[in-house]
């Protein structure tokens, strides 16, 4: 399994996809801790 | 991936703390999160952007890969990720990553 | 919220000015940057992968947009679709018209107020005419190829004939330090200007010469200088191309959701009785040109992002006939609804319907983002407005509507493939008025939704999306 406890997470999003914050929202519930947040939108 | 976006992220893994560094993505489908993991693995696969040719190495993983989901809150999963779990395809994006580890 | 004892607005008309601007692809935000640092490799080989007009306009989708063919033909024709030329096709039809990069230079001749266009001294023969019909009576300034390139040297930036790279003329900046007043800016504000006063100027042709009171632009420009970098107020720039309009304007701003906003800021204008015509008025992006362009060359398909689309949308006090816009069943995404895709289609499509005993199968048909998937899939961001409709299903199923299993039916019954090419707030429902228009009065359909979404994260201010939905319906006069 793996662990995100004290990772320092980029949060590549898109918003076609899975946008960066709803990314950082999750990953900080496991414990990490985010340093970058980037959603992509190609439209 | 962006060219600027690449510049972005060489200038973080440049600044220091990169073995705890990890990449969550978001893209919408197995192709593009492909062409960003290898971008953050290998270097920039078109070799257009700042990341040609620079192999960062750093753990990639996507939000909707079963190991990622295990190990967050299941209620901020459902509120942040809900029903997009069955609307993108989790397991062909999961292969197209197991393919490149 | 009730209607009762307001007027009820009605959309009447939606038209569409589809400008097929090959030779701007070189100045779309991607291209321009990548030509940039690649040089003229890169250049010469988006030049050599441009469609002629003749193909923008048989090209199936673009049929759909302009009304001559309807959405759901897509479904039955083989992808990629520009391989799947419409024989005959005409150029206009009652969603729109196409115009050629020459008419639409002219066109920005004739808008060109602060006189800041320079054309060559000699231009093909079908620029030359273009001018004289479309701009008679405004002296273009001429230089030679020279100046044309000392300017350039200077900041001016260069337009051009699709599949050629000598520029016909350049978009000089109006002030040496302004970042807001650069060229490239200025280009990108008279493209919409002028895409936008054209569908304009098409809609009031066709109608019955009530007087329009009011524009609401809803396109996603800034225009300003340096002290008021987004003051805005396109609309009022568009209305002033169109002779005779004494009309107020507002721009109405949220990304690509800013057309339902101003439908839905519009709408109330009339059932106030402020307003009996409220036109919204959008005009199209030159940077979202060629955006993905790496995608479609690697397909090997012709650059599709290569249209610059306006939009018009005659909005007035019911009619007795045109479909009404239920302000009731309307819905503004709000604070704390969360940005995520299920969240939004929650908070704009289920939300409002539900507040008023309708289920999500109760309209017939959702207009959503209408990205078409031949310009998406090729760049790695999917089939947008399918991922929109299988939100909507799951919606549907978790709210007990439907099995889980019937999710991609109601997906094909409710939802639209996309054809509209990937202009942000252009693509957002709009395209589908004029087919919305008829299927509500001379066809069976009831109520039509339009969601649009925004995505205010781009801008580095807030981390949330905004989004905004209207129910249509069928006029109840029509109804016995």
């Amino acid at each position: 399994m793996i662990d995100l406890k004290g990772k320092l997470v980029l949060c590549l999003g898109e918003r076609d996809g899975i946008a960066a914050p709803a990314l950082q929202a999750c990953v900080e519930s496991a414990g990490a801790e985010v340093i970058y947040t980037e959603t992509q939108c190609f439209v | 991936m962006d060219l600027e976006e690449q510049a972005n992220i060489a200038r973080l893994v440049e600044s220091g703390q990169k073995d705890r560094m990890v990449a969550m993505l978001g893209m919408p489908n197995p192709a593009s999160t492909r062409m960003v993991a290898m971008t953050l693995q290998e270097g920039d696969p078109s070799y257009a952007g700042p990341l040609a040719g620079i192999p960062l190495g750093l753990p990639v993983y996507h939000i909707l890969e079963d190991q990622v989901r295990q190990i967050i809150d299941p209620a901020v999963y459902e509120n942040e990720v809900g029903p997009m779990e069955f609307v993108l395809d989790g397991a062909a994006i999961s292969k197209a990553l197991d393919a490149g580890r | 919220m009730s209607i009762q004892g307001l007027v009820r607005p009605v959309v009447r008309s939606a038209v569409f000015s589809m400008a097929h601007l090959p030779g701007m692809v070189l100045s779309g935000s991607k291209p321009r940057r990548e030509v940039a640092l690649d040089g003229d490799g890169l250049q010469q080989q988006i030049v050599s992968n441009l469609r002629s007009f003749a193909d923008a306009v048989a090209y199936p989708p673009h049929q759909v947009m302009i009304g001559n063919l309807s959405p759901e033909i897509l479904d039955t024709i083989e992808r990629p679709w520009h391989r799947q030329p419409v024989q005959n096709a005409r150029s206009e039809g009652p969603g729109g018209r196409f115009i050629d990069e020459a008419a639409l230079y002219a066109w920005m001749a004739r808008g060109d107020s602060s006189r800041l266009l320079r054309f060559h001294e000699s231009l093909p023969p079908e620029m030359e005419t273009a001018l004289e019909v479309h701009a008679s009576g405004e002296k273009t300034q001429r230089i030679d190829k020279e100046a044309m390139a000392n300017a350039v040297l200077r900041g001016a930036e260069p337009f051009y004939m699709g599949g050629t790279t000598d520029p016909v003329g350049v978009m000089m900046p109006a002030h040496d330090s302004d970042e807001s007043l650069t060229a490239p800016v200025l280009l990108e504000n008279a493209v919409a200007k002028v895409t936008g006063a054209l569908a304009l100027s098409d809609l009031l042709k066709e109608s019955n010469g009530q007087p329009v009171d009011h524009l609401l632009g809803c396109g996603e420009e800034a225009v300003g200088d340096r002290y008021q970098r987004g003051g805005g107020n396109l609309a009022k720039a568009m209305g002033e191309m169109v002779p005779g309009e004494i009309c107020g304007g507002t721009d109405v701003k949220s990304f690509c959701a800013g057309a339902i906003h101003a439908m839905i800021l519009g709408a109330a204008l009339i059932a106030s009785g402020m307003h009996r015509r409220v036109v919204v008025v959008g005009g199209g992006s030159v940077p979202k040109l060629g955006m993905k362009f790496r995608g479609h060359l690697q397909a090997g398909y012709p650059i599709l992002e290569d249209m610059v689309v306006g939009v018009a949308i005659d909005m007035t006090a019911d009619d007795g006939v045109s479909p009404i816009l239920r302000l009731d069943r309307s819905a503004f995404h709000r604070l704390g609804q969360g940005s995520a895709a299920h969240q939004m289609a929650e908070a704009l499509s289920a939300g409002p319907l539900y507040a008023h005993n309708l289920k999500l199968s109760d309209v017939d048909r959702y207009a959503v983002e209408l990205h078409n998937p031949d310009i998406t899939e090729p760049a790695g961001s999917g089939n947008v407005p399918h991922n929109n409709y299988q939100i909507l299903a799951a919606i549907a199923a978790k709210k007990g509507e439907i099995q889980r299993e019937q999710m991609a039916e109601f997906a094909a019954a409710h939802g639209l493939p996309g054809f509209s090419p990937t202009q942000g707030h252009i693509a957002s429902a709009v395209p589908y008025l004029p087919h919305a228009i008829a299927g509500l009065t001379s066809g069976t359909m009831q109520r039509v939704q339009c969601v649009a979404k925004a995505s205010l994260f781009l801008g580095r201010m807030t981390g949330a999306g905004d989004g905004a939905s209207l129910l249509i319906e069928r006029n109840p006069a029509l109804i016995h």
